[in-house]
């Protein structure tokens, strides 16, 4: 098992976002997270991903608790992860977005900037090499010095995922990837996630696009109000009552 | 090698330049006033150079510039003064000193940020301002420190005259351009610049941004240490003043003036500060009412400063031959339609938005 929660909670105020979450994604697994709007979807990857504190619970990755470890260490530890909105380094060109990516994996200090050290060289010469490496496997290799600004939607989503990736992570948390993007780009998309699950790496989504998680997923999790609801294969999922009932507000059951 | 040569043209050029006449310059300079405006306006240079490190790579406004700087100069004039230390062990003292004490000063203040940040460095200066002002017995007070020494001679060689204390502050200078440059153009200037440009991105890639934010304060403050004790064996008097935030706004105005996150925008901006200054004597006290005309000028239509508006302009010149040359730029990723010319974002095409 890869990541697991037990009764993950995370209150904001008196707002419960999430409410005892049990949850585990296992090695190589392609998972995805759907719910409602403020289902506390985006809360559960923020807790998952080191950038809220629970309020209560644990999250356990690889077997090691992490759940008070600081935000930099959850990447560091194979956690990578995408933002809802399309989060880049926008004055930058493409390729070098992805280069400070690998920056976790090096130890280049100040001495070694000022010297010149031969580490320093090395290890901006290995950053470079797994940009144009992540880059070639994105398909955005051409573009590499585009700058940002200048690049699709579609191509800044596969970039975001790029810069993710580039961390070697073990556990890729994608947030609504195919947010904003039409049909054809969304199948290309999921090309692309379905790529990056058969490299060896673990995905888990949120996405609201039901075509593409049906397609794509392994394992949903359904949460709602912060409650998960429901798990399971895709056609379990779909079949379950309380998930109808969550998504089209249960009215039938009155 | 000639392909680093050339991909680095400008940069050499620039290095060139600025050795031969910094070399040249009290040769040529028809009088030694000019000098001691110049000598003034480097010092101020390599404490715009640490400013530049936190405020134009880290994105983090600090205001506590000016506390550090007149704690460089008070320890160093304090331990030649007082301690009758040598200049040669003063110097380093007070640039180590600086940036203890603002590496305890990050650790409280990076805590917060944004407004708070600022609004705490600029707390920060007032009270290391106020500790030198009312210090009586130790600092002078408002009296300040009289007869700092001279530098120590290094074997054969004396700081008596303009000329040779010229040459000295212009070595720190050089050497301070050194270190940032290196930084700017390797892995760890990538990573300041990271921060600025999105903290959350920067954690979620392992970049331990409170270390690395720390990491440039500490730099800033150590160059920041060495300006002021220049300063002090320079000036050889020392008064509270030199610790205020106005000269933190002065840095602050240079800096923009010249263009921040950029190697050579400290130094251009100082100078033209230096230069705009002299020749606004006149006006006396009314020069801040034109300082600040230029600032709010500069921040509405010049917001990259001299450098970066240069290189903006660059971009362009380039970007124009380029369509020239191939008839028409080639377009992006799955961009059918043209989008925004290179170097150009149009805001309305900008698909790439920040939380």
């Amino acid at each position: 098992m890869l990541l697991k929660t037990e009764h993950l909670t995370k209150n904001f105020g008196g707002l419960t976002a999430l409410n005892k979450v049990d949850f585990e994604i296992n090695e190589g697994e392609l998972v995805a997270i759907i719910g409602p709007n403020g289902a506390g979807k985006s809360t559960f990857f923020n807790v998952i991903s080191g950038f809220y504190r629970p309020s209560s619970g644990t999250i356990k990755f690889m077997g090691k608790e992490i759940t008070n470890l600081e935000t930099h260490n959850f990447a560091r530890l194979g956690i990578g992860r995408t933002f809802q909105t399309t989060h880049l380094f926008t004055d930058s060109t493409v390729l070098d977005n992805l280069i400070i990516g690998y920056r976790s994996k090096t130890k280049m200090g100040f001495f070694d900037a000022i010297f010149y050290s031969p580490r320093s060289r090395r290890e901006e010469n290995m950053c470079r090499e797994k940009a144009e490496e992540i880059l070639d496997f994105i398909g955005l290799l051409e573009f590499k010095n585009y700058p940002v600004a200048n690049i699709s939607q579609e191509a800044a989503k596969r970039l975001a995922i790029g810069l993710a990736l580039v961390t070697e992570p073990r556990l890729l948390l994608l947030d609504e990837p195919a947010a904003g993007i039409n049909h054809g780009e969304t199948t290309n998309l999921a090309n692309l996630i379905k790529k990056i699950q058969q490299s060896g790496i673990t995905v888990c989504l949120i996405e609201h696009k039901m075509k593409m998680v049906m397609n794509l997923a392994e394992k949903i999790m359904v949460l709602n109000y912060g409650t998960k609801i429901a798990e399971g294969t895709p056609k379990e999922v779909s079949e379950n009552e309380r998930v109808i009932e969550a998504y089209l507000g249960g009215v039938e059951h009155a | 090698m000639l392909s680093f040569l050339k991909e680095h043209k400008f940069k050499f050029i620039g290095y060139g330049l600025l050795l031969i006449i910094g070399i040249i310059f009290p040769i040529v300079s028809p009088n030694r006033y000019y000098l001691t405006v110049a000598t003034l306006g480097f010092i101020y240079a390599i404490a715009v150079y640490g400013l530049n490190l936190i405020v134009g790579y880290l994105g983090q406004l600090s205001l506590a510039q000016a506390g550090f700087f007149g704690l460089g100069a008070y320890t160093s004039g304090l331990l030649m003064l007082k301690l009758d230390l040598n200049f040669w062990l003063a110097l380093p003292l007070a640039a180590i000193i600086t940036t203890i004490l603002a590496v305890l000063v990050g650790l409280i203040s990076f805590r917060t940020k944004g407004h708070y940040f600022v609004i705490l460095t600029l707390c920060i200066g007032v009270i290391i301002n106020l500790v030198i002002e009312k210090w009586d017995s130790l600092t002078g007070g408002v009296r300040g420190l009289i007869g700092i020494p001279l530098p120590n001679p290094i074997g054969p060689l004396e700081f008596k005259t303009l000329e040779s204390q010229y040459y000295l502050v212009f070595v720190f200078l050089l050497i301070t351009i050194y270190v940032m440059n290196r930084i700017s153009s390797s892995l760890l200037g990538r990573t300041f610049r990271s921060i600025r440009n999105s903290e959350d991105l920067a954690s979620t890639l392992g970049i331990n941004v409170m270390y690395n934010k720390l990491l440039g304060f500490a730099i800033a403050a150590f160059f920041t240490g060495i300006a002021g004790a220049l300063y002090a064996s320079y000036i050889r008097f020392l008064g509270p003043e030199i610790s205020t935030h106005h000269l933190t706004f002065e840095f602050l105005l240079f800096l923009l003036i010249g263009g921040q996150a950029t190697v050579a925008g400290p130094l251009v901006g100082t100078l033209i500060a230096s230069v705009i200054t002299e020749s606004l004597q006149f006006a006396q006290e009314y020069r801040m009412v034109i300082f600040g005309l230029m600032l709010i000028l500069i921040v509405r239509f010049f917001p990259g400063g001299a450098v970066g508006e240069a290189r903006k302009l660059k971009v362009k010149v380039t970007d124009f031959y380029n369509r020239r040359k191939a008839g028409n730029y080639p377009s992006g990723p799955g961009a059918g339609s043209s989008k925004g010319k290179l170097g150009v974002p149009s805001k309305g095409e900008s698909h790439v938005t920040k939380n």
